[in-house]
């Protein structure tokens, strides 16, 4: 793919930018939800407590579309991918609550030997780490065949042929042998492009990426990026994607979801979310990054850590980091997640939302 | 710390891109990593050479920082580990021998005490703040450390400057008696960038101090670093592959490819500017700061080539199309860098907008990059 690109000099005129720019060409999104979570909670049990890990999550994603997860470690944005996935260790772990709904039926009330099916064949994930995700002892045709005999019940040559077309499916230039190579003969893009293979084997609806690049080079992150995005318009699944990075969110996603301590603090689309987001630690997250088209003066920062899971504030959590002035006693309510504009939600709290006066009437405090 | 006298820049070599202006700490000239890959057979062998650095030349000024810029294995750690002098820069017979320079004086014919007076100027931060601590030491002894090795102070007077170097960092005097799992990241970067201020340096090399940060945690060691600068008149090596955080930090910017600088100079002229086609390969796969932000993508033919063994002539000649690579003149020799603006270099090749050539062949439409 890379030489035919190279190869073209005829350039096609761009005349689409501007506001109404689909950043990969046309959208892919399609009218129809296929996933949608709902209040789902999350809860571990360690020594110091009980941590609410993933407080009450709800979002939906539609067929084709790009939902892009932001947050920093330890926000519980993983942690609600494992959920989804029923990945979560029990013990400590456990789903306390809320229903993910997929094609139309509940996840989390299937039996395990059911949701062997749908784990991989309907919805499947992108790990973050290829060097972990792949096994060092097996060839990557036993990896990638694996996932492809259980949900497709292949084998021998029909298998093989399969393993080669994901391959080339993710663009790994010389399927045949590349597939008969072991993981360490791979560098860090092609292994991830490995793990691509895996998890785009079996057509699923729902790719869940969890930080996929970031273990990559700018160049070979561009590429990645890119594919993900051909995949996706050619079989229309939708993308959940994990990330920390906005630049990933501005380039990829069509919605943001924004998550604080275990909970969304905003969701909106994404160019909503980059030009007027309301809840101050988007704000945050987006002006604190230095920028590559001008020269940025001192970049604002997010000052204070992010807090312990186990040892939340009570009421809101971003409360202690934000700029805005407060009350005390506003600081203890417990905010909730309101629609304040149309597709614009924001967890409104006097503490971390600057315009809550415009929105109060929204919500039943205060 | 001492007021020295003027020191001598007279004899270190010239290199394109340097001047002695601004007395230099550290002046890099030609410097060559090579290391051999195997052995040569009797008579009919060729030892391979992996060349990692090949001839990089650079100076670093105090108050200032240069960013090294490339892609794994460019050869731009190695770089900063010969800065250090964990690596000792080759010095094969047939090869120009290339120096580095501490204050005017070739490290090389420094004494015990030049040594040891370089070893104390020039400190390090490294990228994994998770790994770069001791656990099962206290942090005011991490920090401490340096002191303990290279200044004569008693005990009571290093943990009193620990203690002052944990406020400089913004951490708190008494978190010194806690052990390094007891803080998060962020906090771990500030305590490994106090250890690198305990001696007073004169440089600092960051190895990608923030890429294994959190993006709301990098921020403030960012500004950190730079508040630190201005203070203390430091000096930085950064090395970085994210280029909003090199424009963001640095005042001189070198673009590196297999070991070669392809593009150097002032950082602001080269992104006004990005004149090679690495360089501007490598601003347009860079993510943007807003989704109305779309770049045409540079894709660039061929793959990245082995280190070992390297074409004689130009490096990233294989990165190029065939109609350029036919009539390219650097095939036997490394091209020159030549100056195209204000404090702005860039390897002298066919594809470099110098010779007019027009970049806009290589660039991937909207729609071609589906």
């Amino acid at each position: 793919m890379v030489k035919k690109a190279a190869s073209k000099t005829t350039k096609k005129p761009t005349a689409k930018k501007g506001l109404d720019t689909d950043r990969f060409g046309p959208s892919t999104i399609r009218d129809e939800v296929v996933l949608e979570v709902k209040n789902l909670q999350t809860n571990f049990t360690t020594k110091w407590g009980t941590v609410k890990a993933c407080d009450g999550i709800s979002y939906s994603v539609k067929r084709g579309e790009t939902l892009g997860i932001v947050g920093e470690s330890g926000s519980g944005k993983s942690v609600t991918a494992l959920s989804i996935m029923r990945l979560i260790q029990s013990p400590p772990g456990e789903i306390a609550g809320g229903e993910v709904i997929l094609n139309g039926r509940d996840i989390l009330q299937i039996s395990e030997s059911q949701m062997t099916s749908v784990r991989g064949g309907e919805i499947s994930m992108i790990l973050q780490d290829p060097m972990q995700a792949l096994n060092p002892v097996f060839d990557i045709n036993d990896q990638v065949g694996e996932a492809i005999g259980i949900h497709q019940k292949v084998r021998g040559k029909t298998r093989w042929e399969k393993v080669v077309d994901a391959l080339r499916k993710v663009r790994i230039p010389a399927a045949e042998t590349r597939a008969k190579d072991y993981p360490h003969q791979l560098s860090g893009g092609m292994r991830q492009r490995v793990v691509g293979a895996i998890g785009i084997s079996s057509n699923p609806d729902v790719i869940i990426a969890d930080e996929p690049t970031t273990s990559l080079d700018v160049t070979i992150q561009a590429a990645y990026l890119r594919l993900l995005k051909q995949i996706q318009s050619e079989t229309g699944a939708a993308i959940i994607f994990i990330t920390h990075d906005f630049g990933i969110v501005a380039k990829m996603c069509d919605r943001v979801a924004v998550m604080y301590a275990g909970r969304i603090v905003e969701m909106a689309d994404v160019r909503e979310i980059f030009n007027n987001p309301l809840h101050e630690y988007t704000k945050a997250l987006i002006g604190s990054v230095p920028k590559l088209e001008e020269k940025t003066g001192r970049l604002p920062q997010i000052d204070g850590q992010p807090p312990l899971l186990y040892d939340l504030p009570q009421g809101d959590s971003f409360a202690p980091r934000s700029p805005l002035k407060y009350d005390e006693k506003d600081a203890l309510i417990r905010p909730e997640l309101i629609e304040a504009k149309p597709n614009h939600f924001v967890q409104l709290s006097r503490c971390s939302v600057k315009d809550f006066d415009k929105y109060k009437d929204k919500v039943s405090y205060g | 710390m001492t007021t020295k006298e003027k020191v001598d820049y007279s004899h270190i070599p010239p290199a394109v891109g340097c001047s002695n202006d601004g007395e230099p700490i550290i002046q890099v000239r030609n410097i060559r990593k090579w290391y051999q890959v195997n052995k040569a057979l009797p008579f009919i062998g060729k030892i391979d050479w992996l060349k990692a650095v090949d001839d990089v030349s650079f100076d670093v000024t105090p108050g200032k920082t240069i960013g090294l810029v490339g892609e794994s294995g460019c050869g731009k750690t190695t770089t900063a580990k010969m800065v250090l002098g964990l690596e000792e820069p080759t010095t094969d017979g047939e090869v120009p021998i290339g120096q580095i320079y501490f204050e005017g004086e070739d490290v090389k014919t420094l004494t015990n005490a030049g040594r040891k007076e370089m070893r104390r100027s020039v400190q390090a931060v490294f990228q994994d703040p998770w790994s770069s601590l001791n656990p099962r030491m206290r942090v005011s002894t991490i920090i401490a450390e340096p002191l303990e090795i290279n200044t004569t102070m008693t005990k009571k007077e290093r943990d009193t400057r620990a203690g002052d170097l944990l406020g400089e960092v913004g951490l708190n005097p008494y978190q010194g008696n806690l052990y390094p799992h007891e803080f998060s990241g962020g906090q771990r970067q500030r305590i490994g960038i106090a250890r690198a201020l305990a001696l007073n340096p004169k440089l600092i090399v960051l190895d990608e101090p923030v890429s294994a940060l959190d993006v709301s945690i990098r921020a403030q060691i960012m500004n950190l670093l730079v508040d630190l600068q201005e203070e203390h008149n430091l000096a930085y090596i950064l090395i970085a592959h994210n280029l909003a955080t090199v424009r963001y930090m640095c005042h001189k910017t070198a673009v590196m490819y297999l070991g070669v600088v392809q593009e150097y100079g002032d950082t602001e002229a080269i992104f006004a500017k990005p004149t090679h086609l690495y360089t501007n390969a490598l601003i347009s796969a860079a993510l943007p700061s807003h989704p109305d932000i779309v770049r045409d993508e540079i894709v660039l033919p061929g793959e990245v080539v082995s280190p070992v063994n390297p074409p004689p002539g130009d490096v990233f000649m294989s990165r190029t199309p065939l109609e350029v690579r036919k009539n390219h003149i650097y095939t036997k020799e490394r091209p020159p860098l030549v100056e195209i603006g204000k404090d702005h270099y860039v390897v002298e090749t066919p594809w470099s907008t110098v010779t007019g050539h027009d970049l806009s062949e290589f660039h991937l439409s909207v729609d071609e990059a589906m």
